[in-house]
């Protein structure tokens, strides 16, 4: 049931600032993002967009049956390269979730205005990566009816899982990183849940946000604890960050092969993932921006910032490549000597060649801000860079794999269709996912955004 | 309850009423707004104390679920490393002190408010819809020791609102 009412007399009218157009009330802000979620509905665009991830996502549950009917071996790996597409998703996957707990945490401790219009869809955006990456090391096992070993629980065998290895590090960072963005995520959305609670046109939406909005209704004093929980989980997010990726690079590290054994690999996959991570932010603001006419909230001023952090990052990928690579003939080991040479001439030289190209060179653009702040150069960009990582990962993986110490031992790795299907199927997955989320609950911070009216025009004051 | 449009009506209308000696009242908002709990009266919340012990309960959880198997339960000789090898025992310590933390900081928070409260008489005032909206409420309870039907109506109104509510429990 909602109330009408029109603009009172003494309505805060909020003047312009970089991150919000002027001319927007608290009302307009409520208005704008709940008539998305409630009386909007999809459009064409919507729907084929919708099928086409949906399609991808029965690819998935079609790969994952033949995969889990048939074993790994429907997958290129064999030996030596036991690791292959499985893994580079999975960190490709982890690495694009971290921008968006980023955004929502570290961006929030540092009173960070730009970051308001963008944190809900951007922590909607690594709850759905790491919903894709946790598949990977469950599907990737020879005998993933056995996943529950991973788990410290009472067994009759008196036995426990390793712990002193990275793998079963990764099983609890992997897990706490889920749980906490989870949480984050849905303690962000109660206060808007009320809001669409008490726009609901019909019933039993009434109903169904109601549950989930926990009879949220305003109140200071649930403000304050609110606000308090927000800040501490915000303080929490921040070094889980960190520690995700760095345990996850651990999972390369802590192998004695040429070109995995290095100690720069926890900020330069950190780096990396947050590279990729605003890449996809990117890559999902500007069309959101566009199809659902949110440049009121979505300003340049956001696509700049972005494209900022992009390139920071970008440029500490960069520095990562040449370290490697300088380290490599500084330190005279022959075996990592030639796992250089052999990434720049052997049979995987193309790929190196096309990273370097998507991951270094082209993203140099986002020195320019006429790039920076075209809607259009951004998105291509972002592909160009999500492709870059993508690559990274998958040329640690395998060029380090198909040659390592003993030339006897050597051997070439090439993807099967399964492997590409189960890729593109996560894809998929991951949109329908997205899709869902923007259709059935607010994609921008409505409160949040509220309180941005309320600053901008306090600042204003003379 | 009386309704407002800005959030500093709503604060100042909040000081006054704490300054008259009404105690047991609430002031709802559509977003939080900086010194309004204290201008209600509420100053202090345990939820930092709860983060922590559920943050020290997963540190030391954590660190002994990983000591107790690999020095008591079923020692290993994992690549010469002692028993009781403990900065490998790191990272799953942090990520669980993470967990715990959070996890408090989630429930404590949401426990603490008392929610899920599928119930308040607040919302049977039709209006009260708008507190999620662009709209500011002031909320005096009956159980107020101050509280009296007709004097509590016309202190709301003296405090300048667009206009006063009787609620109905």
């Amino acid at each position: 049931m909602a109330v009408r009412e029109p603009e009172g007399v003494g309505t805060v009218v909020a003047p312009g600032s970089d991150v919000l157009a002027p001319g927007h009330t608290y009302g307009s802000v409520t208005d704008k993002i709940s008539a998305i979620v409630l009386t909007r509905g999809t459009g064409n665009k919507y729907k084929v967009g919708f099928a086409t991830a949906v399609a991808l996502f029965i690819g998935l549950n079609l790969g994952i049956t033949v995969l889990m009917a048939y074993g790994v071996g429907v997958w290129g790996i064999n030996i030596p390269v036991g690791w292959g597409y499985a893994i580079t998703n999975f960190v490709w996957w982890i690495g694009i979730g971290h921008a968006g707990t980023l955004i929502s945490a570290f961006l929030l401790l540092m009173r960070q205005r730009w970051r308001t219009s963008i944190n809900r869809f951007a922590e909607a955006m690594t709850l759905f990566a790491v919903a894709c990456a946790g598949m990977f090391p469950l599907l990737h096992m020879g005998r993933p009816w056995l996943f529950y070993w991973l788990l410290p629980y009472p067994d009759t065998m008196g036995v426990w899982p390793q712990f002193r290895s990275p793998l079963v590090w990764d099983v609890f960072a992997v897990s706490t990183y889920a749980t906490v963005s989870l949480l984050f995520w849905y303690v962000g959305l109660i206060p808007d849940l009320a809001t669409v609670r008490d726009r609901a046109n019909k019933r039993f939406k009434q109903i169904l946000y109601g549950i989930f909005a926990l009879g949220w209704r305003g109140s200071a004093r649930h403000w304050k604890r609110y606000e308090m929980a927000g800040l501490l989980l915000a303080g929490i997010a921040t070094p889980l960050v960190v520690s995700v990726h760095t345990v996850v690079s651990f999972d390369f590290t802590i192998a004695i092969l040429p070109g995995w054994h290095s100690t720069i690999f926890p900020p330069y996959f950190v780096a990396g993932a947050i590279y990729s991570g605003f890449a996809m932010v990117i890559a999902l603001a500007v069309p959101l921006r566009k199809y659902y006419g949110l440049e009121d909230f979505l300003s340049i001023r956001h696509l700049d910032n972005m494209g900022k952090i992009m390139l920071a990052t970008g440029l500490i990928v960069a520095y990562s490549y040449v370290m490697e690579t300088f380290m490599a003939f500084y330190g005279g080991n022959k075996f990592d000597v030639y796992m250089i040479m052999n990434r720049m001439t052997g049979p995987y030289a193309t790929v190196y060649w096309v990273l370097i190209a998507v991951n270094l060179v082209i993203p140099q653009l986002l020195w320019s801000s006429r790039i920076r702040r075209n809607p259009l150069y951004l998105f291509l960009l972002s592909f160009s860079v999500q492709t870059g990582m993508w690559l990274e990962r998958y040329m640690i993986i395998v060029t380090s794999l198909h040659r390592d110490f003993v030339p006897s031992s050597w051997g070439m790795f090439a993807p099967t269709r399964w492997d590409w299907i189960v890729f593109l199927g996560t894809i998929g997955f991951f949109f329908t996912l997205f899709y869902l989320f923007i259709r059935f609950l607010p994609m921008i911070s409505i409160f949040e955004m509220r309180d941005l009216v309320h600053q901008t025009t306090e600042e204003a004051r003379p | 309850m009386a309704e407002f449009i800005s959030a500093e009506e709503l604060l100042e209308a909040s000081k006054r009423a704490s300054e008259a000696g009404y105690k047991r009242m609430d002031a709802y908002s559509p977003f939080p707004v900086e010194g309004l709990a204290e201008a209600i009266g509420v100053y202090k919340t345990r939820l930092p104390i709860i983060v922590f012990c559920g943050g020290l309960f997963g540190c030391c959880g954590g660190f002994f679920l990983q000591w107790w198997p690999n020095v008591i339960g079923y020692p290993l000789n994992i690549g010469g490393k002692p028993w009781d090898s403990w900065p490998a025992f790191i990272p799953i310590t942090f990520e669980l002190t993470i967990l715990c933390a959070a996890l408090a900081a989630t429930f404590g928070m949401i426990a603490l408010n008392g929610l899920p409260s599928p119930y308040h008489p607040a919302f049977n005032v039709e209006r009260f819809a708008l507190a999620s909206k662009d709209r500011f409420f002031l909320l005096i309870e009956a159980e107020d020791p101050h509280f009296g039907l007709e004097q509590t109506r016309q202190f709301l109104n003296e405090l300048n609102p667009r206009e006063v509510s009787e609620v109905e429990s």
